[in-house]
């Protein structure tokens, strides 16, 4: 398949074709990562500008270090120390880094759909590095890798998303990959935070955690998003451990080899247990080494999405 | 449909092959140093091809690998992404000859790519280049060691390269 997009905004937007050449270029750059040396030139001389607006250090760092890897010059730009705080619109800076012939502009941002607006006012290509709640597709492609890579495919398998779903720009575009390629996703937490409304993307919603993990191939726990929620969502952390934190009693209840995925940060003792975010079921670090990866094919591939595919000489 | 010219039946594919075989042997006399690797997708399966007579000439197996050029060619930001094939390199190539192998040589950037792209695995001892068929209109100074046919074309023609068969066809 030809990849033909200039921008990564949403999931939702892509076929499960485009999904897969992701996935496919990723495998690629993953085994350039194993290598003595981890960089090809790939993006040799284009400039990536990590735009963050909203505080992140691992996506940002891996942001950075996929840029570094394909040879391209990356700078960091972070709303505490920006020109935000002077009053510039998002418009004006996105317009100043383009006339710094920024190719790339990675974009975090609390408002759901900045990367969108930036995408119809500039001329880079733009990566939804995490909108408000809307969507981080990034984090959704890595997720799909690591369970690819695991599991040996993702149709059939059941995935539940244990958490706060509400809130969370993972969950929705997990939900639009993995429903895409073909899973079974269960999404369960307390009922405030996981409305039936989610049935309408495809999902089945439960608000009881042993019957949702019972069968599942895939665990993905999502951190409670304190920022982005008031405090009447439900009683207490204590009361959301008790009832929909993973502990070794639930787990032991579950099929032998379910593994457990969680984007990061991790909240120990609230929704997982220390044990269980160490445990040989774990594949949280693999997640973190798989971001890299992922990130790297969609530089890589977003390079290109400027034209036909021209067929050049041997 | 266009028109096909056959340039290379099975059985001159398989003498071709056998006398680039018995060059690279003739060429390098240590045996142990010498390596194959193809490029995806057309070099590989002539790589196995050579591999297989080479280690009926020496009594001994050569190693194999792959070598995908997609992150180091020239015109990435022109076209749209290319497909990544595997690369496989199972041995260390610091001091070994490493014979490339393509298909067709044409413009010679897919060998210029190859060449940046074997740099990352190591310093080989030397570096040969083993082509089926090299149809001229080179873009860059890169010459091959071995070819199995020279044949003059147009620009507008193309080489099909199958396995029992190689054609010249007008687009």
């Amino acid at each position: 398949m030809t990849w033909i997009k200039k921008h990564l905004l949403d999931i939702e937007s892509l076929t499960a074709d485009e999904i897969v050449t992701v996935l496919d270029t990723a495998k690629a750059f993953k085994a350039v990562g194993e290598r003595a040396i981890k960089k090809v030139p790939a993006l040799r001389g284009k400039t990536v500008v990590n735009l963050f607006i909203e505080p992140s250090t691992r996506t940002r760092i891996s942001f950075e270090l996929a840029a570094q890897r394909l040879t391209a010059d990356i700078v960091n730009f972070s709303a505490d120390a920006s020109s935000f705080k002077k009053g510039e619109t998002l418009k004006d800076t996105a317009r100043n880094l383009e006339a710094l012939n920024a190719d790339f502009i990675i974009i975090r941002h609390s408002a759901s759909g900045a990367p969108h607006f930036l995408s119809r006012v500039v001329n880079a290509s733009i990566i939804n590095a995490g909108d408000g709640a809307h969507e981080h597709p990034t984090q959704a492609l890595l997720d799909a890798f690591t369970i690819r890579e695991h599991k040996g495919k993702i149709a059939g398998l059941n995935v539940t998303i244990l958490g706060d779903i509400l809130y969370s720009r993972v969950a929705r575009s997990n939900i639009w990959a993995l429903t895409k390629l073909g899973a079974k996703v269960t999404l369960c937490g307390p009922s405030t935070l996981v409305p039936k409304t989610f049935e309408q993307m495809g999902c089945r919603v439960t608000h009881n955690v042993d019957e949702a993990i019972r069968d599942a191939d895939i665990i993905h726990l999502l951190r409670i998003q304190h920022e982005r929620q008031r405090k009447t969502m439900f009683p207490s952390i204590g009361e959301y451990t008790t009832l929909f934190g993973l502990n070794k009693a639930r787990l032991a209840k579950t099929k032998p080899d379910a593994l457990i995925m969680h984007p990061g940060p991790i909240n120990r003792g609230v929704e997982i247990d220390s044990e269980i975010a160490d445990c040989s079921r774990s594949l949280i670090l693999e997640q973190v080494t798989n971001g890299l990866a992922v990130r790297m094919a969609v530089l890589f591939l977003l390079n290109g999405g400027k034209g036909p595919q021209e067929v050049s000489g041997s | 449909m266009p028109e096909a010219n056959v340039i290379l039946d099975a059985n001159a594919i398989g003498r071709a092959l056998t006398r680039i075989a018995h060059e690279i042997a003739e060429r390098n006399e240590n045996s142990a140093e010498v390596v194959l690797v193809g490029i995806p997708t057309g070099g590989v399966p002539i790589a196995e091809r050579l591999g297989k007579i080479l280690s009926e000439i020496w009594k001994q197996s050569v190693p194999i690998g792959s070598l995908d050029v997609s992150m180091h060619r020239d015109d990435l930001d022109q076209r749209a992404a290319p497909k990544i094939h595997p690369t496989e390199i199972p041995f260390d190539v610091n001091g070994k000859t490493v014979v490339l192998v393509d298909d067709v040589l044409f413009s010679g950037r897919t060998i210029r790519a190859a060449l940046d792209a074997l740099n990352d695995f190591g310093r080989p001892k030397k570096i040969q280049l083993a082509v089926l068929i090299d149809r001229g209109h080179r873009d860059l100074p890169i010459k091959a060691d071995f070819v199995g046919k020279n044949v003059p074309t147009a620009a507008n023609e193309k080489i099909i390269v199958r396995e029992n068969e190689v054609t010249l066809e007008r687009k």
